[in-house]
C-alpha cells in the first residue's frame, strides 16, 4: 500500500532510510512465504521424480487457482479486518445454480422449460455468488452483526439453499445441447487455452484485476484506510460501510466464479461442492502475510499463500503420506508461517521502542570519528 | 503573587536540597503545621515518549496523611506523573523511594503490593460484570475451598457503598450505573484495596455536587488514618479546598510547591499557565467576511449516557477569517459539539448551517466535500491509520481529487502530499516515511494537513494541540491564522486558557453544556474565562454577556 508513495523526490533533507525500511519489511512478511514455497517444490523434487514434471506443475497450479480466487475475495474481507466463513456455501451454491439452469429451468405457472444460453447462466451464477455476498454485507455494516456470526449464519443458509435447489441430488447434465443454443459450458470453462487450464487464466485474470483495484484506485486505499483505523478513515470522510458492503460483495462473486470452476472441472454440480474451502482460503491469506486484524496484506503474497497450500498439499499426496499426517502438516505449516510472522513484527516492534529511547545523534557517532 | 512565581525557579535550581528546606522557604508555610512524613518520594524522574518529553527530572514527594494537590494544565505532566507513581508506566530516568527505600514499581499489581492505589482519569471498570465483581477484580476474596467468598465480598461493597453514602446493590451491573456512580465503584474500589497511598486523578468530574461533597467526607477520613493522598483536579475550586499541599506542574516540570494554607486561585491560575505563550495573534487582522458556521440552539445526546444532553441549545456563528476557540472544562460538551458538527455524532434539535445550507442531510464525507471538516481530539485513535505511510495519510481525506479514469492518479496525489507537507512545514523523512516515525506535533500537522488538502472553508479542531511542545503549538497556530487570512473559518477547542487567549480573534465559554460566555480575545483576562468554565457564576456572568447569537467582531 505504501510502496507507490516511497518513490523520488523525498524532501531532500531525508536520508532514503526509512523507505528502505518499509520495503525490507514488506519482503519479509512475503519472502517467509516465499521461503516456505522453495522448501515445499525442493522436498518434494527430491522425494518424488513426477513432482516437477511440467504436467504435474500445471495440474497443481489448476487445483491453486481455485483456491487463489477464493482467497483474493477473503483477502479483501481480511483486510477491512472482517472474516467470510460463507464462501464455501457459496461456492457450492453458485455452481448448483449453473447446474440446475443447464439441465433446463421448470418455468413455474407454465409448462414450458427454459433452457438460458450458457452466458446467462454464468452471469446468474456469479450474481448469486454477489447477492450472498451483498447479504453479507449488509448484515455486517448495517445491523452491525460480528463478520465471524454474520457469515457463519450464512454458511449454512447457502448450503441450505444449495441443498433444496438439488434436493440434495447431483446434476451431470452440463453439456447441453445443440438444438437448446446451451452448449459450451464445458467446452469453455474446462478448456486449456494454449495449454494452459482455463482456472489458471481466471486466476491471472483476477490476480491482475484485484491487484489494480487495491494499489491503484481511491477503493482500495479506503479499504486498506478502513482496515486500518475505521474511525480515523471515516472522519476523513471516507465511506467506510459502502467499503463493507463492497468487499462482500467482492468476496461472494470470487465464490460464485469459483463455483463455476469446479462445476466444469468435476464435472458436477454437486451440493455439496466447496465445503470447507473457506478455510484453506483464509490460510492462503495468512500465510501471505495479511493481518486478520486488517489493513495489512498483499495479492502477491494472497497468492503465494495459495501455492504454499496447494503445492504441498499435492505434494504430500504425491509422496503417499496418509491423510491424517496430511491434515497434521498442513495445520503445522499454517502455524509456523504465521508464528514466524508474528515473532518478527515483536522483534520489530522492540526495535522500534529501543531507536525511540536512544538519543537520535547516537548512531552518528562512531560514523563521524574515524580511529 | 509573583514573588512566588519568582520563587519557582529556585526550587528547581537546586534538585538536590531537601523537602523540607524547601517548604522552609516558602514564605506562605506555617512553621507550627506539622508537614507530615513522606511516604514516597519520586527522585529526579523523566519520562519520554519517542521525541516528546512528558516530564523532565521532576522531584515530587507525598505526604502521609495529607492531601497533595496537583496542578497543571493539559499536558503539564501530572497524570503521567501518577502513572509512574502507580506502575502503568516506567520512568525514562530517575527513581521512586518508598518511605526512605528506592523501590521498583514494574506493574500496577507491585503498586498494590506496595499500598498505593490509583483513580484513574478513564474508567476501568468491566461494565458487563457486577460491582462487586468490579470492586474485587484481580484480587478476589476466596474462602478456604477456593471458591470465591461472594457474601464476604457483598458484605464489604456494602460496607464501601454506606461509606460513599450511595445505595447501590453489589449485584447490579456497573453498565446500569449512570456515569456519576460509575465512578464511585472505582472509587470504592481503590478504598477496598486499603491503601496506604491513593492516587486520585480527575476522580470527581462525573460526580454531582452532593457526590463531591461526601467524596471529600472520606478523604478526610482516611487522611486522619494517616493515608497519603495525591490529588488531580481541573476544578481548582474543588482542588483548593481538598489541598494540604500544593504543586504545579507546567511542560513538565515541576515549577512551584507550597502550603495549601492561603491558597488563592489567582496564584494557581497564574503559575499553572506561567509565561504568556511564546505566541501571541490577538493582533491578527479582523476582516471577517459572511457567516461560514451558524449553530442554532443545537442540543446533542450524550452518547456515553443514555437521556441525558451533552450539548444543551449551544448557539455560535462563525465567520470567515475567524478564529473562535471553545474553551471549558473536561465534560463542558465541547467534544460532543464538535463531533456532531462533522457529522459523526446526530444531532438532538436545532440547526447547523454550512454558507446558509443546513448540514442535517449530509453525511461526513458530503460535510467534507462542502467544505466542512474535523481535525479529532485523539489523533491515534480517530486522525491516522497508523499502518500506512505520512502520504497516504495526508491523502486520504482528498483521494477522489487524484482521481482520474478509476485510478488514482500518482502524479497528482504526489504533487498534492508534497505541497502539503511544505505547506504545514511537517519534518519527515519523506511522503513514505511510516507515520509512526513523526514526533506528535509533526503527526499532528499531517492530521491538520490532510483536512487542509480538501480545501475547506470550515475547519474544526479538538484540542489541535494536545500532548505536543510550545514550538508545534505556536506553528500550528500560526498555521490556522495565515488560512484564516486566506478566509477559512476556524472553530477549535481547547482546556488551555493560555491558548485561549493568545490565539483567537473570540473566545466562547462552554459549560456543562451551555454556553455561558463570550470574550473578546483582547480584553479578555485568564481570571475571567476561568472562572466562567467553572460555571458557577452561570446567572451573574449571563447579564452581562455579549449576544451570543450574531456576535460581531
Amino acid at each position: 500500500m505504501t510502496d507507490t508513495l516511497t518513490s523520488t523526490g523525498a524532501a531532500p533533507s531525508a536520508p532514503a532510510r526509512p523507505k528502505r525500511k518499509i520495503d525490507v519489511n514488506a519482503l519479509l512478511v512475503e519472502g517467509r512465504a516465499l521461503v516456505a514455497l522453495v522448501v515445499i517444490i525442493v522436498v518434494f523434487a527430491l522425494l518424488s521424480d513426477n513432482y516437477l514434471r511440467p504436467e504435474n506443475l500445471i495440474l497443481m497450479t489448476r487445483h491453486v487457482a481455485m483456491n487463489a480466487v477464493l482467497a483474493i475475495g477473503m483477502l479483501l474481507v481480511i483486510l477491512n479486518g472482517g472474516i467470510d466463513l460463507s464462501v464455501g456455501s457459496t461456492v457450492g451454491l453458485s455452481g448448483v445454480v449453473a447446474g440446475y439452469l443447464l439441465r433446463g429451468y421448470d418455468m413455474p405457472f407454465t409448462a414450458l422449460i427454459a433452457y438460458p444460453p450458457v452466458w446467462v447462466v454464468i452471469i446468474i451464477s456469479l450474481a448469486v455468488g454477489a447477492f450472498v455476498g451483498l447479504i453479507n454485507g449488509l448484515l455486517v455494516s448495517r445491523l452491525k452483526i460480528a463478520p465471524f456470526i454474520a457469515t457463519l449464519g450464512m454458511l449454512y443458509v447457502a448450503r441450505g439453499v444449495a441443498l433444496l435447489i438439488t434436493n440434495g441430488e447431483t446434476f451431470t447434465a452440463l453439456r447441453g445441447s445443440e438444438t437448446l443454443g446451451n452448449t459450451g459450458f464445458l467446452t469453455v470453462l474446462a478448456s486449456s487455452p494454449l495449454g494452459i487450464p482455463f482456472p489458471i487464466w481466471v486466476m491471472v485474470a483476477f490476480a491482475l484485476v484485484f491487484s489494480l483495484l487495491l494499489t491503484r484506485t481511491a477503493f482500495g486505499r479506503w479499504l486498506y484506510a478502513t482496515g486500518g483505523n475505521e474511525r480515523a478513515a471515516e472522519l476523513s470522510g471516507v465511506p467506510v460501510q459502502k467499503v463493507k458492503v463492497w468487499i462482500y460483495v467482492l468476496a461472494g462473486f470470487c465464490a460464485g466464479a469459483v463455483g463455476l470452476l469446479l462445476t466444469a472441472d468435476l464435472p458436477a454440480a454437486t451440493p455439496r461442492g466447496g465445503e470447507l474451502y473457506e478455510l484453506n482460503a483464509i490460510a492462503a491469506v495468512v500465510i501471505g502475510g495479511a493481518a486478520l486484524s486488517g489493513g495489512r496484506g498483499t495479492i502477491r503474497g494472497t497468492i503465494i499463500g495459495a501455492f504454499v497450500i496447494g503445492f504441498l498439499v499435492d505434494g504430500l499426496v504425491i509422496v503417499g503420506v496418509s491423510t491424517f499426517w496430511q491434515q497434521v502438516i498442513k495445520g503445522a505449516v499454517i502455524i509456523i508461517a504465521v508464528g514466524i510472522d508474528q515473532v518478527q513484527q515483536m522483534i520489530s516492534k522492540r526495535n522500534a521502542v529501543k531507536r525511540a529511547h536512544v538519543p537520535s545523534s547516537a548512531p552518528a557517532a562512531p560514523a563521524g570519528t574515524p580511529a | 503573587m509573583n514573588d512566588e512565581e519568582g520563587a519557582a525557579p529556585q526550587h528547581r535550581a537546586d534538585p538536590s536540597s531537601e523537602s523540607a528546606a524547601d517548604l522552609a522557604h516558602d514564605p506562605a508555610e506555617d512553621p507550627a503545621e506539622d508537614p507530615g512524613e513522606v511516604v514516597l518520594r519520586a527522585v529526579d524522574i523523566s519520562k519520554t515518549y519517542g521525541v516528546t518529553k512528558a516530564l523532565k527530572h521532576v522531584d515530587f514527594e507525598v505526604r502521609a496523611g495529607k492531601v497533595t494537590v496537583l496542578f497543571g494544565e493539559n499536558g503539564a505532566g501530572k497524570s503521567t506523573l501518577m502513572k509512574i507513581l502507580s506502575g502503568v508506566e516506567q520512568p525514562s530516568g530517575g527513581h521512586l523511594e518508598l518511605r526512605g527505600e528506592p523501590v521498583d514499581i514494574e506493574s500496577t499489581n507491585d503498586a498494590v503490593d506496595l499500598g498505593i492505589s490509583i483513580i484513574h482519569q478513564e474508567l476501568n471498570l468491566a461494565p458487563n460484570l457486577s460491582v462487586r465483581d468490579n470492586i474485587f477484580m484481580g484480587r478476589e476474596l476466596t474462602s478456604r475451598s477456593g471458591a470465591v467468598d461472594r457474601r464476604r465480598e457483598d458484605e464489604i461493597t456494602r460496607e464501601l457503598m454506606q461509606r460513599l453514602e450511595e445505595d447501590i446493590a453489589p449485584s447490579t451491573p456497573v453498565g446500569d450505573l449512570r456515569l456519576g456512580q460509575q465512578q464511585l465503584v472505582e472509587i470504592a474500589r481503590a478504598l477496598a484495596a486499603d491503601a496506604r497511598i491513593l492516587i486520585m486523578d480527575e476522580p470527581t468530574s462525573a460526580l454531582s455536587h452532593s457526590e463531591v461533597e461526601v467524596l471529600f467526607k472520606v478523604m478526610d477520613d482516611l487522611t486522619a488514618d494517616g493515608v497519603a493522598i495525591v490529588y488531580i483536579s481541573h476544578h481548582l475550586e474543588e482542588a483548593i479546598e481538598v489541598a494540604d499541599h500544593a504543586v504545579v506542574f507546567r511542560d513538565g516540570e515541576l515549577v512551584a510547591q507550597r502550603s495549601a494554607r492561603g491558597l488563592e486561585m489567582d496564584w494557581v491560575v497564574h503559575t499553572m499557565v506561567g509565561r504568556s505563550a511564546e505566541y501571541d495573534f490577538r493582533d491578527q487582522p479582523r476582516e471577517f467576511g459572511d457567516v461560514a458556521l451558524s449553530i442554532q440552539d443545537v442540543r446533542v445526546v450524550d452518547p456515553t449516557a443514555g437521556g441525558r444532553l451533552a450539548v444543551d441549545g449551544v448557539s455560535i456563528d462563525v465567520r470567515a477569517g475567524e478564529v473562535v476557540c471553545l474553551y471549558g472544562l473536561m465534560g463542558a460538551g465541547r467534544t460532543e459539539l464538535m463531533e456532531a458538527l462533522c457529522g459523526r455524532e446526530p444531532i438532538a434539535s436545532g440547526h447547523v448551517t454550512l454558507h446558509g445550507d443546513d448540514v442535517a442531510a449530509f453525511g461526513i464525507g458530503e460535510r467534507i466535500d462542502r467544505g466542512m471538516g474535523l481535525v479529532p481530539e485523539d489523533r491515534q485513535r480517530d486522525g491516522l491509520v497508523q499502518m500506512m505511510s505520512v502520504g497516504s495519510n495526508m491523502s486520504l481525506a482528498s483521494l477522489l481529487a487524484s482521481v482520474k479514469r478509476l485510478f488514482v492518479s500518482p502524479k497528482d496525489e504526489r504533487a498534492g502530499i508534497d505541497r502539503q507537507i511544505e505547506d504545514v512545514r511537517v519534518k519527515t523523512a519523506g511522503r513514505g516515511a511510516p507515520i509512526t516515525s513523526l514526533s506528535g506535533g509533526n503527526q499532528q500537522k499531517v492530521v491538520i494537513g490532510k483536512m487542509l488538502l480538501t480545501d475547506p472553508s470550515v475547519l474544526l479542531l479538538d484540542e489541535p494541540t494536545r500532548g505536543i511542545d510550545v514550538g508545534a503549538k505556536g506553528e500550528i497556530f500560526s498555521l490556522l491564522f495565515r488560512e484564516a487570512r486566506k478566509g477559512l473559518a476556524v472553530l477549535y477547542v481547547t482546556s488551555e486558557v493560555g491558548e485561549a487567549l493568545t490565539a483567537s480573534h473570540r473566545i466562547v465559554v462552554m459549560a456543562k453544556g451551555r454556553v455561558v460566555r463570550e470574550f473578546d480575545a483582547r480584553t479578555a483576562t485568564r481570571e475571567e474565562v476561568m472562572s466562567a468554565s467553572e460555571g458557577s457564576t452561570e446567572t451573574a456572568d449571563t447579564a452581562d454577556a455579549t449576544p451570543l447569537i450574531g456576535a460581531t467582531p
